[in-house]
């Protein structure tokens, strides 16, 4: 739920080729961009908007790991020391028997561990909420918006943004993180709703 | 104009007519909002029907034992096993397709990608199905996993491979749901957004996990599909490899060939691209896709088929080699009797077999038979009636004459509940795919928009344009600067 309510200038652009200069032109200006929200993943803009890149396949690396050594010491551990079981004379430690269930194991671990990091650093699950700032950045349009500081001057943003090619800016004050709610309700803040 | 990438101009579109951004959604989210025609109540009744009937007959079988089907002394393993190869290989494509071909960075999967990853969810629930119930005692399934019980605890054996097949197995459906699921949230966050009535917000913003399409989130999501793909490749491979140890590692004659593997690999991709030309081409039609699954993508499709068909052909002649070169009389009693003479028992099906994998899809060695939709219908239900009895040839001829000749079998021929239960996992199958293609996004929405300015026709006729008018300047300007 981290956050908090902020002011917004958000500007929506129809191609990704003007909004690679805007993103650029924005950022040379000194604004500071919130977040841009594009109905695809748009490469390069990422590095353009100056987001270093994501850990999370390392965080895949760990969990791949983790499967492997759980799947080879619980193996060992039950056919060498808990339960031997003489299998047609053959050696109790089998490692290349266990190679199998080992690799399997190590994909499963990799896969639900790198999903769940995954949901859990974009804050996605069923019933979260979150503030959209345009319906069509999951359609048509890459949106935009721009963070409001005390010294920024909405009016000079705007038509800074005008000028970089955006069809349809407004000016949203919105909570940026994230609460539990349907999509089907009223939008409301988190913290109207709490009686903040 | 700047390129973000470039993609030849002699290549074929991969997204037909004049489209734009906007026009993608509308025409793949579009049939979702709409009331199911009644083509689709049909097909969809049908399938439950089926699914019935085997509900039906695995009551039957669960309360009489196994005995209600037809197995006996030395076919342990028939049309249950037979069905459960059969499906597993099916699922395979899917993977194929949203795994190893995004490694390979093949842009024709992106119109074909998501159907054919539901497909291989709906295959592997089909064919879970077969091993559970031949346990017989089904209140019993949970033997199988490792858990602390209290009569030891006595643990199962890791050194079987039916044991490495419930962790290939289970793994698979897992990690393939998982795949599949993450790509679809962003579609049904553009469903959610499109929604107009109150229930649809309300489901589809559960099930779109509040994605909102932030660059980050973006970010991430296709480190994570990068890193699915890279672990569903050796997965999917590892699946088939452990199903074809359930055989290799027993010495039946007619299993214990080292061949098994990749024959099992390259069977299973062949009979899963058949059943993905089967289900898209309906589809294509029904909801009238056919901008999105070109005449290009059946093509690249049948080219897969007939790859991999001449794989297994050659891994066919191998083993039949192999059988006779070994000098193992019980092998090559297996091979020459039981299965390539014509008046055995199954003589029939292993020349079924050989027809159907081998002999007919070499007609797609012919472009115009490739881009052929009744020929590429036709032949992907053969092609599923040839795959099947590879398992039944397999399966049947291998243990119906065993060591022994006084406990060789008398013919063996399925019942009926052994056939309902087959049936009914058609139906399981058919319901859930009829309701996928209701309820969610068949094309991959998302992923197609990220390919239209390289792939789409109307780009690539603008491109080809400016590419004439100027080579020179446009390769200095445009290229270059793409890179």
């Amino acid at each position: 739920m981290a956050g908090g309510i902020k002011k917004f200038v958000v500007g929506s652009f129809s191609d990704e080729a003007v909004l690679f200069p805007a993103v650029k032109n924005v950022r040379k200006a000194g604004y500071k961009i919130h977040d841009v929200y594009t109905p695809f993943p748009v490469h390069g803009l990422d590095h353009a908007i100056g987001l270093r890149e994501t850990s999370l396949h390392t965080a895949g690396f760990i969990y791949a790991i983790t499967g492997t050594t759980t799947a080879l010491s619980f193996m060992s551990w039950v056919f060498t020391k808990d339960w031997p079981l003489n299998i047609g004379g053959k050696p109790h430690f089998a490692l290349p028997a266990w190679i199998p269930i080992t690799f399997e194991l190590t994909v499963l671990f990799s896969a639900v561990g790198m999903v769940l990091t995954f949901c859990y650093l974009c804050q996605l699950s069923p019933f979260v909420k979150k503030h959209h700032f345009h319906p069509r950045a999951t359609d048509d349009l890459f949106v935009m918006a721009i963070e409001c500081t005390d010294k920024t001057n909405d009016a000079e943003v705007q038509s800074f943004l005008e000028k970089a090619g955006a069809k349809e800016i407004n000016i949203q004050v919105a909570e940026t993180g994230w609460w539990i709610g349907r999509y089907d309700r009223e939008q409301k803040l988190y913290r109207e709703e709490k009686g903040y | 104009m700047s390129l973000l990438k470039y993609e030849s101009q002699q290549r074929e579109p991969l997204v037909g007519g004049n489209k734009d951004y906007h026009q993608v959604t509308e025409d793949i989210i579009g049939p979702i909002e709409m009331k199911p025609s009644r083509l689709w109540y049909i097909g969809f009744y049908l399938s439950v029907a089926l699914l019935l009937f085997g509900v039906y007959s695995v009551y039957r079988e669960v309360t009489y034992g196994i005995g209600q089907w037809n197995l006996n002394k030395t076919i342990g393993w028939g049309w249950d096993i037979t069905n459960f190869v059969w499906w597993v290989g099916i699922g395979h494509a899917g993977t194929l397709i949203s795994a190893i071909l995004l490694l390979f960075r093949q842009g024709w999967r992106t119109g074909v990608n998501r159907a054919a990853e539901a497909m291989t969810i709906f295959a592997v629930m089909c064919a879970g199905q077969f091993p559970i119930w031949h346990m017989g005692r089904v209140w019993m399934a949970f033997f199988v996993l490792p858990y602390p019980n209290s009569r030891g605890p006595l643990w199962v054996n890791f050194n079987s491979p039916l044991l490495w097949d419930v962790f290939a197995i289970s793994t698979y459906f897992t990690v393939s749901l998982l795949f599949w699921y993450s790509g679809l949230l962003p579609d049904l966050a553009t469903v959610r957004d499109r929604a107009k009535t109150k229930l649809r917000k309300l489901l589809y913003g559960v099930a779109s996990f509040g994605w909102t399409g932030s660059t980050k989130h973006w970010q991430r999501h296709e480190s994570l599909s990068l890193v699915l793909a890279g672990l569903s490749t050796p997965l999917v491979l590892s699946v088939h490899t452990i199903v074809s140890f359930d055989f290799a590692t027993s010495i039946v004659p007619g299993w214990h060939t080292t061949i098994f593997p990749p024959y099992f690999v390259a069977g299973a991709i062949f009979s899963g691209f058949a059943m993905v030309q089967t289900l898209l081409i309906v589809v294509r039609k029904v909801m009238g896709l056919q901008e999105y699954i070109t005449l290009g993508h059946i093509e690249a499709m049948n080219k897969v088929i007939v790859l991999t068909g001449s794989i297994v052909g050659c891994a066919y002649l191998t083993e039949l080699f192999i059988a006779w070169y070994g000098q193992n009389p019980y092998e090559w009693y297996a091979f020459s009797q039981n299965r390539a003479n014509l008046f055995s028992p199954y003589g029939w099906s292993y020349w079924l077999m050989m027809f159907c994998n081998v002999v007919s899809p070499q007609l797609f060695w012919s472009r115009k038979l490739r881009r052929n939709i009744t020929v590429t219908f036709f032949m992907s239900i053969v092609v599923n009636i040839g795959m099947w009895y590879e398992r039944f040839v397999i399966i049947v001829t291998s243990v119906y004459r065993d060591y022994l000749p006084s406990s060789w079998s008398t013919y063996y021929s399925p019942t009926i509940w052994e056939i309902g239960f087959y049936l009914g996992t058609f139906g399981l199958f058919f319901t859930c795919f009829f309701l996928f293609a209701k309820y969610f996004p068949v094309i991959a929405v998302a992923e197609i928009k990220s390919i239209l300015k390289t792939s789409g026709e109307n780009y690539k006729v603008k491109m080809t344009d400016i590419e004439k008018a100027d080579a020179e300047k446009f390769y200095s300007e445009e290229v270059e600067h793409a890179h």
